[in-house]
């Protein structure tokens, strides 16, 4: 069981965790990426998400496809939503099974690492004071006020 | 001459005031040639030195060319997870 998408609805943890359990697998990790209420020290009221989506699903199968070479044989199901989303929200999810817990945490981490770098997926976020600014993870600390 | 359709995402569709640019381009022309174009464009101060573009769903160097019906897209800083 492979499986990555981009997701307009909530994410249901314990659907991914479902998903991914067997009795194959010694261990499962779960990553949640989830909107916190501060960045850069501006208090941050919520999260739009938006995305490249047929280019996002398209790096997030090739993400799945590295981590099953580095990784063999497990199950990984990968998760990101798009659209607005409020503090506490999960905008991100993934599980992997695996035989050892080692390595469904090392996966776990590429996979996100890996969505991070390359996959087209933007945040608009909005600001107690009414401003908003886009993300930029290389220049944190200098965003442009809108 | 050709044009190709170009497309914007996020803080670029907001800073060049469009979801789509048509871009002149030469038979033969590269994505470098591409961005050389979009640069003389109001708002295409918002690019980096070096702004990552996608065609066909995935990243291109500067180098590669770009061909009739090729789909294309400038790709802001991502900020996934």
């Amino acid at each position: 069981m492979r499986r990555a998408a981009i997701v307009t609805r909530e994410i249901s943890p314990a659907a991914l965790i479902n998903e991914v359990q067997s009795r194959e697998w010694g261990a499962i990790s779960l990553f949640l990426g989830t909107v916190r209420d501060t960045n850069d020290g501006r208090r941050v009221t919520g999260i739009d998400y938006s995305a490249y989506t047929s280019m996002a699903e398209s790096e997030l199968a090739a993400i799945l496809a590295e981590a099953g070479d580095r990784f063999g044989d497990m199950a990984l199901v990968v998760e990101h939503r798009v659209g607005s989303l409020a503090l506490g929200d999960v905008s991100v999810a993934i599980a992997t099974g695996h035989h050892h817990r080692a390595s469904a945490l090392d996966c776990t981490r590429f996979v996100i690492e890996e969505i991070k770098k390359r996959v087209p997926i933007w945040k608009l976020e909005h600001y107690v004071d009414g401003t908003r600014d886009w993300v930029d993870p290389a220049r944190a600390g200098e965003v442009t006020r809108r | 001459m050709s044009t190709v359709t170009v497309q914007l995402f996020a803080s670029y569709a907001e800073s060049f005031g469009e979801s789509f640019l048509k871009i002149r381009c030469e038979p033969g022309g590269t994505v470098g040639d591409l961005i050389r174009n979009i640069r003389t464009l109001p708002g295409a101060h918002v690019l980096p030195a070096s702004p990552r573009v996608a065609v066909n769903r995935k990243f291109a160097s500067t180098e590669q060319r770009i061909d009739s019906g090729d789909e294309v897209a400038l790709i802001p800083p991502v900020a996934g997870g």
